[in-house]
């Protein structure tokens, strides 16, 4: 990787190329923003349905098998079919993208929420039974702190897979870097185009894991391994 | 925007029509793409896969290692690597889609082969050992036909998902059910809502039969009294987050 401080552009097609990521920076950070703000929305939206949803699975067992199979299923659809399943009545906008992306994430929060609410020993239950708690206190006080690993696991997969996901959006123009990777594929096959939007894509779900893991680490003080 | 019917019945109509099915580029050629682009790459990632975690699973290292290339590859874009590996030696044409499928399909085979080796019954492995079989006979004789189940378990994973991932190789023009709903965004979504519609059915609809006649593949080479213990370990975490990206 060498890197061209001359003032004329390089005749070749070099993988990288600070030239075009300092012509173009403008497109980039664009390409950055949408990327990351579909991420952070559809994981957002995905925990604030996929928690209830877990929560019912967890205190009514014959609730489990369906809510697990639904999301199962709806993770089994090819994202392209998801995607074309939606444009036609939501239309090509972002909106498209983020419900896809929505329904991505459910299947891993879900799965993982409900492991970590199962895991949850039950001496404590019991005890906090016997202490006089009632199903929601326990809820807040003991299941939900004590499924905070489950929890953590299930965001980083989905957030980690979510932005690898947002670049299928360019099935309808809104794939976040996948826009640059794409262009770069039809620009002429420019490969520094298509190496910026993959590196930065894999530099975000890297970034966005490791921010997980520290959250995870400043709400659970009290295990010493930290979050596995 | 009234005068068109709704997708819904955009969709029948389209699929309706036997010149869809039949014509040059029509729905039975990109299904014979997608599944010869499917297969290849399953059968690729399974060369590469198995014997590496089999070994693994067997030296009882490398367990770090599994994880890695699962967390790695789940950060990549599908979308990238089919758009970068068409430009590096391997050329363009079908050759660079069947690699990056096959990349996909690696961890849930490789995580499932280390972990089927992993749980074979360490009584059933010293019992091997103490009746003179060498390593290699202790993996091919003990380990890996307690393996197999997990084996299933791998490949179906990989295979629904290579499948569900092949019809993104439409965005470099490798051909396959993709570029069913590809034509059609290339059209209106009121003039291709239908098509769209149509496409997306057939793809979810092959990756769906897929997963179930594997899962029926899985429940047949499991010995029944494993069916039941096994439910959790089935899908060990690592191998099934896998993403469609």
């Amino acid at each position: 990787m060498s890197f061209r401080l001359s003032y004329r552009a390089d005749p070749g097609n070099p993988w990288f190329s600070w030239q075009y990521v300092r012509d173009n920076s403008d497109t980039i950070l664009a390409a950055v923003r949408e990327h990351a703000s579909l991420t952070g929305r559809a994981v957002l939206i995905a925990v604030l349905i996929a928690l209830p949803l877990s929560v019912l699975a967890y205190w009514f067992r014959p609730l489990a098998g369906p809510i697990l199979g639904v999301t199962g299923v709806i993770y089994t659809i090819p994202s392209l079919a998801l995607f074309a399943f939606i444009a036609p009545y939501l239309g090509t906008g972002a909106t498209t993208v983020l419900v896809g992306l929505v329904l991505y994430a459910l299947l891993l929060i879900v799965r993982n929420v409900v492991a970590g609410l199962n895991q949850v020993p039950p001496e404590v239950r019991e005890a906090a039974e016997g202490m006089g708690y009632g199903r929601w206190r326990r809820l807040f006080r003991i299941d939900l702190p004590l499924a905070v690993p489950g929890i953590l696991t299930g965001l980083r997969l989905a957030t980690v897979s979510t932005v690898a996901l947002v670049t299928v959006g360019v099935l309808v123009g809104h794939g976040g870097l996948g826009q640059l990777i794409f262009a770069g594929f039809q620009n002429n096959l420019y490969k520094a185009e298509i190496m910026t939007g993959t590196v930065l894509s894999v530099a975000l779900a890297v970034l966005l894991d490791l921010l997980l893991v520290l959250v995870g680490r400043l709400v659970t003080p009290w295990s010493a391994r930290g979050v596995r | 925007m009234n005068a068109a019917a709704s997708p819904l019945h955009q969709a029948v109509l389209w699929l309706n029509d036997p010149l869809n099915w039949s014509n040059p580029g029509g729905i039975l050629d990109r299904l014979g793409e997608h599944l010869e682009i499917s297969a290849a790459a399953v059968v690729l990632g399974c060369l590469v896969a198995w014997p590496v975690g089999l070994w693994l699973g067997h030296t009882g290292r490398g367990g770090g290692l599994v994880v890695l290339v699962s967390n790695a590859t789940l950060a990549i874009p599908t979308l990238a690597l089919l758009t970068i590996l068409p430009l590096t030696f391997l050329g363009f044409g079908r050759t660079p889609v069947v690699v990056a499928l096959a990349v996909f399909a690696v961890p849930p085979l490789l995580a499932n082969a280390y972990t089927g080796v992993r749980q074979a019954d360490p009584e059933a492995r010293d019992a091997a050992r103490g009746m003179g079989l060498s390593g290699g006979q202790v993996l091919r004789r003990v380990e890996l036909p307690l393996a197999v189940p997990y084996l299933a378990a791998g490949f179906r994973t990989a295979a629904v998902q290579v499948i569900a991932t092949a019809a993104l190789a439409s965005f470099v023009n490798g051909g396959g059910l993709g570029e069913i709903i590809r034509t059609g965004f290339g059209l209106s979504i009121a003039a291709g809502g239908g098509q769209i519609l149509a496409g997306g059915a057939l793809v979810a609809g092959l990756a769906l039969l897929a997963e179930v006649l594997l899962s029926g593949v899985e429940r047949l080479v499991t010995p029944r009294p494993l069916r039941r213990v096994r439910q959790g370990a089935a899908r060990p975490r690592p191998a099934d987050a896998t993403g469609h990206a």
